[in-house]
């Protein structure tokens, strides 16, 4: 599969190494998505360059409301965050929805990101949070939103024989803001995601003073449901209005037939379920039970 | 295709095999060092019955590459006993009629351990959730479940 593996301790060590073998070796991190399909054959590389050791890839940081997630952390470590749980709430209950406890503790939320698929639960997480992706290459460094890293279907815009996720950006929910996720799949572990969403709100005297909505798998890419996110804009807070968001998340989704998810119609009435549940939890946090 | 050498702990002792680039932990446990307790099913991450512990942590050893444990801690099921003792979880499994056909309990075992390693007091739901990547076909899971919390309530007297 591959001739050798090498284990650089630093980003300009590995970049080197990437440079010396022209597109014929790539980056691996926990490698729970890579190495199933290097086994399958779906791909074929001379060298493999581990990021995992990196120092400068570890930890979960704050500065002045910016967190800083390393692109060696995993999703175990992200879920089990205080900073994480607490800050952004949405994405520690996405990361602890990702594969097993086992595929948990080596996959690294970045690694979700560079994977692009349409409903990574990190990922989708990461869109509500609006993240910035930081990249490292032969030119520097560069921050790229998350929605702009996306190409298509399991492509991101990331080029892994050249160049290094080294590690993602967003800001920390502030008192007025809350977020939540929610998932439908076939079973509580171990299954993908028929769907997912991630909200985040903010309130200000009883009104929703923002919203973001995103879902996923509706589209080749995680989804903004923008014109639900404008109707609660300035809305006054209330169940209702939750509600109608919902619906209108649900009318913007493009959800197809799936054999693995469900019927398009089914996962259309789901997205009404699932955004309703998880604006009511993010509303919930932030100002009690909703009327 | 060039060998490498890989140095690591495996079950308490210093080893270094040379192995090729590619190949996967699992592999090298089974067939460089004859430790047959982690076995293959899937061989992509989904089942368990491949788990040994990193550092501390349950991973798929048939999905990680054999580099990775470079200068690591690894565990498998042979490192548990002591000297021909059992340990308390195995001994729980073995008490509540845990293992049937036995394929899942090594794998079961050590993602048990892990948890009560960083939980000594867990909940029911926490031993369920720190199991699920554990599949087992023959149990139905409720005598797992029991005696990891036996086990549990043993190891914290």
């Amino acid at each position: 599969m591959w001739e050798s593996y090498v284990l650089p301790t630093s980003v300009a060590q590995a970049l080197a190494v990437l440079q010396a073998y022209q597109g014929r070796a790539r980056l691996i991190a926990g490698g729970t998505d890579l190495i199933p399909k290097m086994k399958a054959g779906k791909r074929r590389i001379d060298c493999l360059v581990d990021i995992s050791r990196i120092k400068g890839l570890q930890g979960i940081e704050e500065d002045g409301g910016d967190i800083r997630i390393g692109a060696a952390v995993t999703h175990a470590e992200v879920a089990s965050s205080r900073l994480i749980r607490e800050r952004a709430t949405v994405l520690a209950e996405a990361a602890l929805s990702v594969g097993s406890p086992l595929v948990r503790n080596q996959g690294t939320v970045a690694g979700n990101v560079v994977s692009a698929q349409p409903a990574g639960d990190a990922a989708v997480a990461l869109f509500a949070l609006e993240a910035s992706i930081e990249i490292t290459g032969q030119n520097g460094v560069r921050l790229v939103p998350i929605a702009e890293l996306y190409q298509d279907v399991g492509i991101s815009r990331v080029d892994s024989t050249a160049e290094i996720v080294t590690a993602i950006h967003f800001k920390g929910s502030r008192g007025n803001q809350a977020s939540a996720f929610a998932r439908l799949a076939q079973r509580q572990a171990l299954a993908l995601p028929m769907l997912n969403t991630a909200v985040v709100v903010a309130i200000r005297d009883g009104r929703f003073a923002e919203a973001r909505i995103v879902v996923a798998p509706v589209a080749p890419l995680p989804l903004r449901a923008r014109q639900a996110e404008q109707g609660l804009k300035d809305a006054p807070v209330s169940a209702d209005r939750i509600v109608e968001a919902a619906e209108a998340a649900a009318q913007e989704s493009r959800p197809r037939d799936s054999l693995l998810r469900g019927s398009a119609e089914y996962r259309r009435n789901m997205v009404r379920v699932l955004v309703r549940r998880a604006l009511e939890q993010a509303t919930t946090r932030l100002i009690g039970k909703v009327a | 295709m060039a060998r490498q050498l890989l140095t690591m702990m495996v079950n308490g002792e210093s080893v270094t095999v040379a192995v090729e680039p590619s190949a996967m932990l699992l592999d090298v446990l089974r067939h460089e060092l004859h430790l047959t307790g982690a076995k293959e099913s899937c061989g992509k991450g989904d089942c368990g019955t491949c788990a040994v512990l990193l550092d501390g942590k349950a991973i798929n050893s048939c999905i990680t590459p054999a580099m990775k444990a470079m200068n690591r801690e690894v565990l498998t099921i042979e490192g548990l006993s002591r000297s021909g003792q059992l340990h308390p979880i195995q001994e729980a499994f073995v008490a509540h009629g845990a293992v049937q056909c036995g394929f899942c309990t090594p794998g079961m075992v050590l993602a048990a351990k892990a948890l009560l390693d960083e939980n000594p007091a867990p909940t029911e739901l926490e031993v369920r959730v720190a199991l699920s990547g554990n599949l087992c076909r023959c149990t139905g899971y409720v005598k797992i479940i029991e005696a990891v919390l036996s086990a549990a309530a043993k190891l914290r007297r």
